[in-house]
């Protein structure tokens, strides 16, 4: 294993780990509820009455904080190297997925592991595990 | 309140994605390609939000309310079952292809990212079939 030297962060990634740290607590605490962003949206789609509108919510504050940050400094722009094609099948699997495991990066992964839940540590492991195994073939074998 | 409280943890997840490096595809892929230049940066975030996380779900443990009154909300489900693990493989594979989960992908939308506009509407077009399976289930399996 070789370690990308050029492109490891540990700093910013520390501090924009504890500020997604800081959301989620500020939602649990707040308003009583798990910050999983596949959850929120995902109920959307089945809407319940009086269960809208911080859901909306949620996903403004998630669309206007870019505009936020650009108010102190340039957006790093995102690199997304994938097709298409590529995305359309990569957004019908993290949406079917996400739902049919009840969560996702944040739900299981920040928010599961902040809980010790070990149905969330068996989540993520799992798309951990799926996410790896899906680079490598890509990139290894096929050399996308 | 609660929709503030909403819109603003939104908002400060939306920074934190966007500080840690995680609103951009091309650092999540490196750090899921563990074969080739790893960048271990993912592994940074979700320390730091773990950690700050953990402080908050133990505090929001000990209470039946939150601070402004509404019903806590954790999740009571501890199976880990199929669903689990085969939703999270599915949402893993997905993660893989495109380097997009679910937050990242809205803050890239935020950015005006046409790309991303294709990530999250496909997205929104998986979590709608998932719905559309579930309402076709017998009712009482309806979890997670």
């Amino acid at each position: 294993m070789t370690i990308a030297w050029n492109t490891f962060s540990p700093w910013s990634a520390l501090a924009g780990g504890v500020l997604i740290g800081v959301a989620a607590a500020m939602f649990v605490l707040l308003n009583g509820r798990i910050a999983g962003i596949s959850g929120v949206v995902g109920g959307l789609l089945k809407p319940v009455d009086g269960d809208i509108a911080w859901r909306v919510a949620f996903v403004l504050g998630l669309l206007a904080a870019p505009w936020v940050y650009l108010a102190c400094a340039a957006w790093p722009h995102p690199k997304i190297d994938a097709s298409s094609g590529a995305l359309i099948a990569a957004g019908l699997l993290v949406g079917i997925g996400t739902r049919y495991g009840g969560g996702c990066t944040s739900g299981h992964g920040v928010c599961g592991l902040s809980r010790l839940s070990p149905r969330s540590l068996a989540a993520t492991l799992a798309f951990m595990g799926a996410g790896f195994a899906t680079v490598f073939v890509a990139r290894r074998l096929f050399g996308f | 309140m609660l929709v503030f409280a909403s819109l603003l943890a939104g908002l400060v997840f939306g920074l934190g994605l966007i500080v840690s490096g995680m609103a951009n595809p091309a650092k999540v892929l490196g750090f899921l390609d563990l074969a080739g230049a790893w960048d271990p940066s993912l592994a940074f975030v979700m320390g730091g939000a773990v950690a700050v996380g953990a402080v908050a779900f133990a505090l929001a443990g000990k209470r039946s309310s939150s601070l402004f009154g509404a019903e806590m909300r954790l999740p009571t489900t501890r199976a880990i079952d199929r669903r689990l693990i085969a939703g999270s493989l599915v949402f893993g594979v997905g993660w893989g292809i495109a380097g997009f989960c679910p937050g990242p992908a809205l803050v890239a939308l935020g950015m005006g990212q046409i790309k991303a506009l294709i990530f999250v509407g496909a997205m929104l077009a998986g979590m709608g079939l998932f719905e559309w399976l579930e309402r076709r289930r017998p009712r009482t399996l309806a979890a997670g």
